[in-house]
């Protein structure tokens, strides 16, 4: 039997063992996005109607594909940890709720790697 | 007692309801079609990565009915997610608890969103002629 009082636990990091680290992730990703979301929405709507070109010479554009690259990252953390929170709300089955949790995390690290491979092999 | 059988609180469906909880929910679904867009953003960024041919057909698909629709449906998500996002950071620094401010900031959240997609598609049709 353990010799712990329940105040020792609520003093650590309750049985979760994290959740704040997270939840601080998950703001902060939040206020890169604030000027990141509207810089990629003002951008996409002037390339609407665009050809290859001009798309491509925008992309290549030093500043623009680090500003993508930036947005990118941002966008696929959030997605991700919001994501997470949802699966574990809803999802109750153990091994249903592990499998989703790994999808979440395995599928946006694939889509963010591929992104960001996308933008890489356009500007450099 | 066995734990399945117990008695349980009101759940969803018993309230009626209100700016607050539709609001949240809808923060969470916004969240899921973004979620669900970038599949689409990856699509169009690898597509123009891949040349001119894989782009056009890209964009053909996009310029579709069904691709315009799902654009104007992921702006709203995108602004209003963006919007109430907002709000909750507000919250998470300790401010706008009292109701009366709750229920305010969420229909300027509502009006803000409406207004501002509406006012980006009138411009993109204006403007560059899609549509």
């Amino acid at each position: 039997m353990s010799s712990q009082t329940s105040l020792r636990r609520a003093r650590g990091l309750g049985s979760a063992k994290e959740g704040v680290h997270h939840w601080w992730m998950q703001r902060l990703t939040a206020i890169a996005l604030v000027p990141l979301s509207i810089w990629l929405l003002t951008s996409i709507a002037f390339l609407a109607g665009a050809d290859h070109a001009r798309v491509t010479a925008w992309i290549a554009n030093p500043v623009v594909a680090l500003l993508l690259i930036l947005t990118l990252t941002a966008m696929f953390y959030h997605l991700k940890l919001g994501v997470q929170v949802v699966i574990e709300d809803y999802v109750h089955a153990k091994p249903v709720k592990f499998a989703c949790v790994l999808a979440n995390n395995f599928g946006n690290t694939v889509l963010a790697v591929s992104c960001i491979f996308a933008v890489l092999k356009i500007a450099v | 007692m066995d734990p399945a059988n117990r008695p349980l609180s009101p759940h969803l469906q018993i309230y009626r309801p209100q700016i607050t909880s539709v609001l949240s929910i809808l923060h969470r679904l916004s969240g899921i079609g973004l979620g669900v867009g970038t599949l689409l953003l990856a699509y169009w960024l690898i597509a123009v990565a891949a040349g001119p041919g894989p782009f056009d057909f890209a964009q053909g698909l996009i310029g579709s009915w069904v691709g315009i629709v799902l654009l104007i449906g992921w702006t709203f998500a995108l602004i209003y997610h963006f919007c109430n996002g907002i709000r909750h950071l507000f919250w998470d620094a300790g401010y706008g608890y009292e109701l009366d401010t709750v229920y305010r900031s969420g229909w300027v959240v509502v009006l803000t969103s409406v207004l501002l997609t509406a006012g980006i598609w009138l411009a993109l049709v204006m403007v560059s002629g899609i549509l």
